[in-house]
């Protein structure tokens, strides 16, 4: 255990948890959505995220992005990359709600069923991805490409801000105030719009709910296409940061923001945020103390202690107990 | 069409219902006839096409062979894997197919087998090496065979239990997370731990016949035709135990748990004591064929029980037809043998495996083959599906 490595540079390993979490926070809110209303793990989740990743490499290599460019195009094509993000996510997501479970909702088939429904459609999304349109978007032609892709810098990480001995990157504060403002705005819409009532009254009881004349089916797409703007947007953040992509980068987040999903309470989108934030920290200083290889550990075993003491995550469930 | 195609399914059902009467119609001994046939048939298997001790084939049947293609595998060696696959899917099927738990860590249960013999059994393993050197043993000195079976047992069957303790009493879904956690905690720790040979993993695992080496006579390197034998035996064992197990006290338990648990525990059934016996069972019969697994390859490494192994394992089960154990070894058959037979398309064998999971769940929810309870269940919850507002 290296505990001066952690301690001595704990400001500094809290800023990178911290904007790590940021992305596990916005997709974690794709999973919290779906499974607080339809109570099912939405394992396809991940590869919305990809899709995402995919989507927004294609257009800047479409428009010529071209290393760091001057600050006021950066803007501008990091703009157009949330909206192509958003947009290619959120239609994804709603074509594996249509195909992989409005059928099986119709017959109230058992979770079980749902899962392995989303897993072949999962891996259906990664050979696509693999075979033909990682090829396509990184400007090869529909080849076979399981390679890792490198995505053009737009921001040039570099500091901005030392707090507490922390150096902190314009681009980890771009993550987590966007990370903040999304749920802010996500939390808004569900707790004071009309088609937010509708969400969390199908959420509390999807029979009263039609009685009461609200859509189910129109509901449930606007949850998949909310969660897939998220997932959008965090695939923004994460060619910002990271600036690599391959088609089976999905898994690995797709199950750490599960995981952050449950460890805040699954169904509660502030659990999702929490939850996000704790893991990414969690996981920077569990890979300062044991030099990475523990990382991965570290994060499940929080997670069954806290499911032990606390069986409905950090927050609780709560999407259906609606306070409003 | 829908209309069609409902007909014809209620057609089918007829007529399947008719053979089965018409099989349980039978007398005793023609049953058992038929068993003892089917039986000698899959111990046939290995020369699919050929008559043994002669030079005479059987045309037709050589298609079916996965070395009748270009580049194709060992036949014995696929259907070796099947036999394991097989005696994975029953383990896996009591968990979920019987008590309804959602286990997406199961390759945990498998890799604790494969390295309780890997680690137990091989004259080149870090374990045996330690105990070499503290009761000043020669360097070949290692656990035997047979010996190394109960203990795969028992330490596979130790997970299930400590895995089960603690997250048994949550919530269907958060099983499924906290149990891919545990077969990926389990892989971690196989790769990261000096002990456990780290990721260079651990040769030299031994056999019936002891380490493997060109001079093992049955259990060799090269002819797996024994090793498949050894793994259909085995897995023919299991069958008949846990169809006992299924009609028995337990079993009964198991099913009303997963159809209803609070119903259960009304009428006594302590639901926590029968789920952790699934749990325990089930992850018994990993490490088994864990075991076999190990010993056949001689070799493993923490990167053969990755994620997507746990994820093919339930996919054998739910695609089979949970609860019936029939329609699990189908299942588990099938993924297994498909993408071998079908090599030439290895390109796109995912994407056709992805396809072929969403299409048979999305038109046959209760599997290839379900057992008729679970079918039911499946009905009445259609029956109660929520007010549809179109």
């Amino acid at each position: 255990m290296n505990f001066d490595a952690l301690f001595g540079d704990l400001a500094q390993h809290t800023v990178d948890g911290l904007s790590k979490g940021a992305i596990y926070a916005l997709v974690a809110l794709g999973y919290t959505l779906v499974y607080g209303v339809l109570r099912l793990i939405n394992f396809a989740h991940s590869e919305i995220f990809m899709v995402g990743t995919f989507a927004i490499l294609g257009t800047w290599s479409l428009l010529g992005v071209a290393d760091n460019p001057p600050i006021g195009m950066a803007i501008v094509y990091l703009l157009i990359g949330l909206v192509v993000g958003a947009l290619a996510s959120g239609a994804t997501a709603l074509t594996v709600e249509r195909v992989a479970y409005r059928r099986l909702r119709r017959m109230n088939a058992p979770p079980l069923i749902f899962l392995i429904t989303a897993i072949g459609l999962s891996l259906v999304l990664v050979e696509i991805f693999a075979l033909w349109m990682a090829g396509f978007f990184s400007g090869r032609g529909f080849t076979e490409n399981r390679l890792v892709i490198g995505i053009p810098p737009l921001l040039k990480q570099e500091t901005v801000l030392s707090v507490a001995g922390a150096d902190i990157t314009n681009v980890q504060i771009i993550m987590v105030v966007s990370a903040l403002a999304m749920l802010y705005g996500l939390d808004q819409f569900i707790n004071r719009t009309r088609y937010g009532r509708g969400v969390r009254a199908v959420a509390q009881s999807p029979d009263t709910a039609a009685l009461m004349g609200v859509h189910q089916d129109r509901v449930i797409m606007l949850v998949f296409v909310l969660g897939g703007l998220m997932a959008g947007a965090a695939a923004l953040l994460w060619n910002m940061r990271y600036g690599i992509t391959k088609f089976d980068i999905g898994f690995v987040v797709g199950l750490k923001a599960f995981t952050a999903a449950v460890l805040g309470g699954i169904g509660n989108l502030r659990g999702a945020l929490l939850g996000g934030l704790l893991l990414g920290v969690i996981e920077v200083y569990a890979a300062t103390l044991t030099r990475s290889t523990w990382e991965d550990v570290a994060a499940f075993v929080v997670l069954v202690v806290v499911l032990i003491f606390r069986p409905t995550g950090l927050l609780g469930e709560s999407l259906g107990k609606a306070r409003a | 069409m829908t209309e069609a195609l409902r007909q014809f399914n209620e057609r089918r059902r007829h007529v399947l219902g008719e053979m089965g009467d018409r099989w349980r119609a039978l007398p005793r001994w023609q049953r058992w006839l038929t068993l003892l046939a089917g039986v000698a048939f899959l111990y046939y298997l290995p020369f699919l096409g050929d008559i043994p001790g002669t030079n005479l084939i059987i045309p037709g049947l050589d298609w079916f062979r996965t070395d009748s293609i270009d580049g194709g595998a060992n036949w014995a060696g696929v259907l070796f894997v099947c036999a394991l696959y097989v005696l994975v899917a029953i383990g896996l099927n009591v968990v979920i197919g019987l008590a309804g738990l959602l286990d997406l860590g199961y390759v945990g249960f498998y890799a604790v087998g494969a390295y309780s013999v890997a680690l137990f059994g091989s004259a080149e393993s870090p374990v045996v090496g330690a105990l070499q050197d503290q009761f000043g043993l020669s360097q070949d000195w290692a656990i035997a065979w047979a010996i190394c079976i109960p203990i795969a047992l028992a330490f596979s069957l130790v997970a299930g239990v400590l895995l089960g303790w603690p997250t048994l009493r949550l919530r269907g879904d958060y099983l499924a997370i906290v149990t891919l956690g545990f077969g990926e905690i389990i892989r971690i720790v196989a790769k990261n731990s000096g002990w456990a040979g780290e990721a260079q993993g651990v040769p030299g695992i031994p056999g019936p016949e002891g380490p493997p080496s060109p001079d093992n006579k049955v259990f060799g390197l090269l002819d797996i035709k024994p090793w498949y034998w050894l793994a259909l035996s085995v897995v023919l064992l299991m069958v008949l135990l846990v169809r006992r197990l299924e009609h028995s006290r337990v079993g009964r338990s198991w099913l009303a748990i997963r159809e209803d648990e609070d119903a259960a525990a009304v009428m006594g059934v302590y639901p926590f004591k029968f789920k952790l016996w699934a749990f325990a069972i089930g992850a018994a019969l990993g490490g088994f064929s864990g075991l076999l697994f190990a010993s056949r390859s001689a070799f493993i490494q923490p990167e053969t029980f990755n994620v997507q192994l746990s994820i093919l394992f339930v996919a054998m089960v739910v695609v089979g037809g949970s609860g019936n154990m029939a329609g699990v070894a189908v299942g588990a058959f099938l993924l297994a043998y498909l993408p071998e037979r079908f090599r030439d398309f290895s390109e796109y064998r995912v994407l056709a495996f992805g396809l072929a999971l969403v299409l048979i769940m999305l038109l046959r929810p209760q599997g290839l083959l379900p057992s008729r309870r679970r079918t039911r269940e499946l009905q009445d919850r259609a029956k109660e599906a929520p007010v549809h507002v179109a």
